[in-house]
């Protein structure tokens, strides 16, 4: 019987991401553990994850300006978002699963519990997509830039415009859910949930323009990076039994 | 602009099942012999989050992940990957999972844990994910000497332990989860 690689990871930047709760963000203060969270040794079921078994996605569902089925294009300002995604040595994590999900242009998601914001919806725009990075942890989107859109956290708030990635590293310990944001929105002093990372963190989440990814004649280009928690330094002996 | 450092985590939001946790995504197999995980998630004042996002991860029932670090000669499930997502009914709060029951899968030293199935927990209003398990009822003898339940005040075991409920085929076994107060779910840290 072939032993298991049991890798270690080291810890997690806890600093770097925001707290359980946090009070500008209403409805954080009932849903983070307020308890000490419980350290344990890392097993193969932390060690593990799905990221690798799930590579069953098409090129078609990185393209959010056609994927909604209708054979017609999407409205709005075409762009391209790429990067790559990385580990904490800066290098890049081949096979990551990421999912995105995001509003259309002007602002409205495709989801039966928006009713409030009298926004139009767009038929060619389901704002879904995924894709899997490839040998050097690259990813590539085309999809339309999104539009900021109000919620009702506080009078008159407005999230800076988005895009919701989901991102299924090597390991369960390496799950990531975040949101990228475009650089210069002038919303981004007055969103709770952007704030709601530490200062020291939050351009992690900005997106810059490249003109080196834009495409001429076709689409505007942002380029944002991804790192995320782990190196999946390798096992020393002993590791595995 | 390379980053320097973990990219923050952010809230999944009340939309986040445009894309995860889609029809289907909570049945990991329809085989005889699977089991059924149900319950709720329940805020501080102990209400129902309707917009929960859970997403599990497992061994088949040999022991093994089907993951390339598992290189163990023991059977892999066909058609059974191990990961599953499901959100939270809106209305009622109930989420529900039709899965296989895992093996035992062996600790760093090599003994046995408890067969136990990985947990994480999102949702609008959670800026993170929170990581648990979820562990049997009828593993009594299993449960008792695995390490990471030994190392729980024994107040607080019984959150991560799937209470079966009898007469029922398939077999369903019910496991809330608790964010906050008196009675909260064990949360890790690894």
């Amino acid at each position: 019987m072939s032993d298991p690689v049991i890798r270690h990871y080291g810890p997690k930047a806890y600093s770097d991401h925001p707290p359980f709760s946090y009070p500008d963000y209403r409805s954080t203060v009932l849903r983070g553990p307020t308890r000490d969270l419980l350290t344990i040794v890392q097993t193969l079921s932390e060690t593990t994850g799905p990221g690798p078994v799930w590579t069953d996605v098409s090129e078609e569902d990185a393209d959010l300006t056609m994927n909604a089925g209708t054979g017609e294009a999407a409205i709005g300002e075409r762009i391209i978002v790429t990067g790559h995604v990385l580990d904490e040595d800066g290098n890049g994590i081949p096979g990551v699963l990421m999912e995105i999900w995001q509003a259309n242009a002007c602002g409205r998601y495709v989801h039966w519990r928006e009713t409030e914001f009298p926004a139009p919806l767009d038929p060619n725009f389901i704002g879904v997509g995924q894709c899997v990075t490839d040998d050097d942890g690259q990813y590539r989107f085309l999809t339309i830039r999104p539009g900021p859109y109000p919620w009702g956290n506080h009078p008159n708030a407005w999230r800076p415009a988005h895009i919701h990635f989901s991102l299924m590293g090597p390991s369960l310990g390496s799950r990531l859910v975040t949101q990228m944001y475009f650089e210069g929105d002038p919303l981004f002093p007055l969103d709770p949930i952007f704030n709601s990372a530490p200062e020291h963190a939050r351009d992690r989440m900005v997106a810059h323009y490249d003109h080196d990814v834009t495409e001429e004649n076709w689409a505007l280009g942002w380029r944002w990076d991804i790192m995320l928690r782990g190196k999946a330094a390798t096992p020393s002996e002993g590791d595995g039994q | 602009m390379t980053p320097i450092g973990e990219t923050p985590s952010q809230t999944v939001g009340p939309y986040f099942s445009m894309r995860l946790a889609g029809v289907g995504e909570n049945i990991l197999t329809t085989r005889v012999g699977r089991i059924v995980i149900e319950g709720k998630v329940l805020d501080g004042e102990g209400s129902h989050i309707e917009d929960a996002l859970l997403e599990i991860w497992q061994a088949g029932p040999s022991g093994r992940y089907r993951h390339p670090d598992d290189t163990r000669d023991l059977e892999l499930e066909p058609d059974f990957t191990g990961f599953g997502r499901a959100a939270t009914d809106f209305e009622t709060g109930q989420y529900r999972f039709e899965t296989l029951k895992p093996g035992p899968v062996p600790d760093r030293e090599g003994a046995l844990q408890a067969p136990h199935i990985s947990l994480v927990v999102q949702g609008r209003g959670m800026l993170n994910p929170t990581f648990t398990r979820i562990y049997f009822s009828d593993e009594e003898e299993a449960n008792a000497d695995d390490l990471v339940l030994r190392g729980i005040p024994e107040s607080r075991r019984p959150t991560l332990i799937a209470e079966l409920q009898r007469g029922t085929d398939p077999p369903v076994y019910r496991f809330d989860i608790t964010m906050q107060g008196e009675h909260e779910t064990v949360f890790f840290d690894f």
